[in-house]
């Protein structure tokens, strides 16, 4: 290896880094609003990217049947709640929210899918696509379970993956897709050096994403709402925030992302409906870096395992997948030797 | 159970053993080979009821464990040509050996760095074998050698039936076995926490690491098996997919009785194979639909009917059939040998400028007193004075910020508390700590544990009938001591806050301590019971014990104790007996904020 391929690497890996550092981001999100280890995160990326390689070949993209299916299963398991808890006034609202909302982004796709339109639209409608399915899965699948064990969330979140990738593979088949770039270009680096548009691309939204969540976060009234409900739910509750509506929220927020990591990686790396579970699982490294829950050591994670992928891929590319997964045991072992005394309460599955 | 209810079970018992030992008489090859596969994914199962209905923790890995044996094996006796039985004990090391590798680094860790490990290590071990070329890469590796017994070779579904079977019968008669011992009563009581571990002398870190090991060899002797019955292996049976229907099985059979881990094997399999039937006479697409039935499945399982099958029928069968639980053996074993209590008034514990500091908080500032053998001292103070730190800063569950703790001539500043329970410092819980879904005696039986050696295997093995029948012996007099003997075989979530309390202290007095502290053990009790308490407490004291009590109900210390120590804002305000405490200014104005 010489300095040359060095630099190729390390540009390579700093732009998986970036969408490491989202996907991580996302993942932190969920995960301390709801306590779910959101394993399904990579399969929504996908699936946007999948839309989105849709619209260029002017197909309607598959995704508007995935995500009315979900919607309308949503909308009949709300509605039964609310009959048997004999709340019928609130169901018109139900109905508007879990029905017509995700409904929206569909109606949108439909009416861009298979006309000529500028480059950017058929971008902003395959992530509008993809924004509902994250709170209509969890809606569904672990609301009802919301105040279990974190290991009956982390069971039945890893049960959804599954059950997402089977989805993928009935709505979108097996074939793999990539799309066109969505700026071409190089720019000529000092020293003769050429990085392509795309990578200075994600690199770039990857940063000021990450500022954008920051303000969020600290500087917005549903951001503190999100970290009083990550902090504890019933002291939430008591003073008025909602902890099914901040999940939703914090869901949709990852979903958002996603969507933005989709239609980031999609010119980049041929897609298939389950590519995204090995993104959302390298960001899982990310997070675990971070403890699950300091978003800055996230983004020094996400860094760390893009260019250890980058690196490795350079060495052996069949196994640069295990290579990064090989990064947990120094960093589990440094938490290991670093941990206090925890005093980890019992966790009670079965009852 | 009754005589009557003994023998129901061991008719329903020997059922169904005649029945599997002739199935393969009745059925063709198909469903014989879908008997063996139950089998095989039984001892899997298995695993995961001991590690996570049992123990609490979960691992999405079982599958790559499941491969690391049989590609052992694999290897061992295609490539080097060893008899298959040689492939059994290689297979076992190295999945015990990566086991114990991965548990090490996580099983220190909080709740869910173990799963989430384990699905990066179910993913890169398929991963390593589709790219060694040592092992096959993708193709893997087959014309694996079948088992031999004597001059019989096990190639038919049949044959291998017959060895699969009677395994499978000896490991849940292991975990059966397991559970209802020293390290079993252990191993249930981890989800009750790290500390009501230590305080009975047992590090939950190693108990979780053999319980993570135990259910990996189990998953090891799956694989061997699965090697040479289908003489052929390739990375996919063992990838993260396969490890998620390990767990389907574990959760739909019920995580909560060994049972489960067949009837739930049984159930994954028969139903997988109706579907690989029925869907693709639905739809084109019906392999594709079979795993979104399972995902589906799996969910609505976790969110109506996690307890499983077997949660249902066994929950059925308490209804039913009331059992007359068995009464102490009249037969009494030798007892468990006792420590010698020291001479009365020579000192116990020394306290010496205990400081504790939260931050910029000092919560215990400069505290020194001390214990002599054979009394009954008090720790009491107002709301806030820094009792309860001082009591965590003794038993070793909070470390010390500055000063010095001696026990028994020993310094146990800052030692781990399990050592400290195994000198002989026994304690009971402000929040009580007991394993509801436990009876009285073995709740009880698990305060004996640092008294005990048992381990694991023996248990396993049913080698330790003697010690467990003084674990029990000593368990009883201790409920009798304190008059729940009559409740023995209850749950000791049925009884009342109080009643828990009292509790509490037999599985302390188990331990055979030689200083009892505790935590408030009055509160929540009703007048009768304070007063059954106190008299109690006087009757251990008799008896040698000396006890250390924070309390604050003034009317139940004074009654009891020879000597006081008075705590307010952190430091030691007073130390006395109690009348020369009661009439003290600065109690007075401390308590009733009277200025002096």
């Amino acid at each position: 290896m010489n300095w040359d391929v060095a630099l190729i690497l390390s540009v390579d890996g700093l732009a998986n880094g970036a969408v490491y550092l989202l996907a991580g981001l996302g993942l932190v999100l969920v995960f301390s609003v709801t306590r779910v280890v959101f394993v399904p995160f990579g399969d929504v990326a996908a699936f946007a990217a999948l839309s989105l390689a849709a619209f260029e070949s002017g197909r309607t993209p598959p995704t508007i049947g995935l995500v009315l299916t979900l919607a309308l299963l949503a909308v009949v398991a709300e509605l039964w709640q609310l009959a048997r808890r004999r709340e019928f006034a609130r169901m018109p609202r139900a109905v508007l929210a879990w029905g017509l909302l995700p409904a929206l982004p569909c109606l949108a796709a439909w009416a861009v899918a298979g006309r000529t339109l500028p480059a950017v639209v058929p971008i902003i409608a395959s992530i509008a696509l993809v924004v509902p399915i994250a709170p209509l899965i969890a809606r569904l699948a672990l609301q009802p379970i919301a105040d279990s064990s974190v290991l009956v969330l982390l069971i039945a979140s890893l049960a959804l993956h599954f059950l997402l990738s089977g989805l993928g593979l009935l709505f979108f088949g097996p074939e793999g897709f990539r799309t066109t770039p969505l700026v071409s270009g190089a720019l000529t680096l000092p020293g003769g050096f050429p990085v392509s548009a795309q990578v200075l691309l994600m690199i770039a939204s990857a940063i000021v994403l990450s500022g954008l969540f920051y303000l969020l976060f600290e500087r917005t009234l549903h951001g503190k709402a999100l970290r009083a409900t990550a902090i504890n739910r019933v002291g939430a509750r008591l003073v008025g925030i909602r902890p099914a509506r901040t999940a939703a929220l914090a869901y949709g927020g990852a979903s958002l992302l996603a969507g933005l990591i989709g239609v980031l990686v999609a010119p980049v790396t041929t897609m298939y409906y389950d590519s995204g579970f090995i993104i959302g699982l390298k960001a899982f490294v990310a997070a675990i870096i971070g403890g699950l829950s300091s978003y800055p050591l996230t983004a020094v994670g996400a860094l760390a395992v893009g260019l250890v992928e980058s690196f490795a891929s350079f060495w052996s590319g069949a196994l640069k997948d295990v290579i990064v997964f090989g990064m947990l045991i120094p960093v589990l072992l440094l938490r290991s030797l670093l941990v206090a005394r925890v005093e980890d309460e019992g966790e009670e599955i079965d009852e | 159970m009754n005589e009557r209810g003994a023998k129901r079970r061991l008719v329903i018992a020997g059922t169904v053993v005649a029945l599997l030992a002739l199935a393969p008489l009745a059925l063709g090859s198909f469903a014989v080979g879908l008997l063996d596969d139950i089998g095989i994914g039984a001892l899997v199962a298995l695993g995961l009821v001991l590690l996570t209905g049992v123990g609490g923790a979960t691992s999405f890995g079982q599958a790559a464990f499941v491969g690391i044996a049989a590609y052992a094996s694999a290897w061992l006796t295609t490539v080097h040509g060893a008899s298959p039985w040689l492939g059994l004990p290689f297979a076992l090391l190295l999945t015990g050996i990566a086991a114990w590798l991965i548990g090490t680094l996580t099983l220190r860790l909080d709740g869910h760095f173990l799963p989430l490990s384990t699905i990066a290590w179910g993913l890169s071990i398929p991963l390593l074998f589709g790219n060694v070329d040592a092992l096959g890469q993708h193709t893997g590796i087959s014309n694996i050698p079948p088992l031999h017994v004597g001059p019989w070779s096990l190639v038919t579904p049949q044959a291998v039936y017959y060895l699969i079977w009677p395994i499978v019968g000896l490991a849940c008669w292991f975990s059966h076995n397991l559970l209802q011992s020293r390290p079993g009563r252990a191993i249930r009581g981890l989800r009750g926490g790290t500390t009501l571990l230590a305080s009975v002398g047992a590090d939950a870190y190693r108990v979780r690491l053999s319980l993570f090991v135990t259910a990996a060899l189990l998953a090891g002797v799956a694989g061997w098996l699965y090697a040479h019955a289908n003489r052929f292996v390739s990375p996919s049976p063992f990838d993260l997919r396969s490890s998620i229907d390990y767990l389907l099985m574990a959760v739909a059979g019920g995580l909560g009785q060994l049972s489960g881990a067949l009837v739930g094997a049984a159930l994954v399999l028969v139903v997988k194979n109706a579907l690989q039937d029925v869907l693709p006479l639905l739809s084109a697409r019906g392999g594709q639909l079979e795993g979104v039935a399972f995902a589906a499945l799996f969910i609505l399982l976790l969110q109506h009917a996690r307890g499983g099958l077997m949660g249902f029928v066994s929950r059925w069968s308490r209804e039913r059939i009331g059992r007359q639980p068995p009464a102490r053996p009249v037969v009494l074993p030798l007892p468990l040998p006792r420590r010698s209590l020291p001479a009365t008034g020579t000192p116990l514990l020394t306290v010496a400028g205990a400081v504790k500091r939260f931050g910029g908080l000092v919560a215990v500032n400069d505290v020194s007193f001390d214990v002599r053998a054979g009394e009954i001292v008090g720790l009491i103070g107002p709301n806030g004075a820094g009792k309860s730190t001082m009591f965590n800063l003794v038993t070793g569950t909070l470390p010390m910020s500055a000063g010095r703790v001696q026990f028994l001539g020993h310094d146990i500043s800052n030692a781990p508390q399990q050592r400290i329970a195994r000198l002989g410092m026994a304690r009971t819980f402000q929040h009580v700590k007991l394993r509801p879904n436990m009876s009285l005696l073995d709740n009880v039986a698990l305060g004996a544990h640092s008294r005990t050696s048992c381990g694991l295997l023996a248990a396993g093995l049913r080698l330790n009938r003697t010690e467990e029948r003084q674990i029990f012996d000593a368990a009883w007099t201790q409920l009798e001591r304190i008059g729940l003997a009559d409740r023995a075989h209850e749950f000791a979530g049925s009884l009342p806050l109080g009643t828990q309390r009292i509790l509490e202290i037999a599985r302390a007095l188990a331990s055979d301590p030689v200083l009892l502290v505790l935590d408030e053990p009055a509160a929540g009790l009703r007048r009768q019971e304070k007063q059954a308490l106190v008299e109690l407490l006087r009757r251990l004291r008799a008896d040698g014990m000396t006890i250390l009590i924070v309390e604050h109900d003034m009317a139940f210390v004074m009654k009891l104790v020879d000597r006081l120590v008075v705590m307010n804002f952190g430091a030691k305000l007073v130390e006395g007996d109690p009348a020369s405490v009661r009439a003290d200014v600065r109690v007075q104005s401390a308590y009733l904020g009277v200025s002096a």
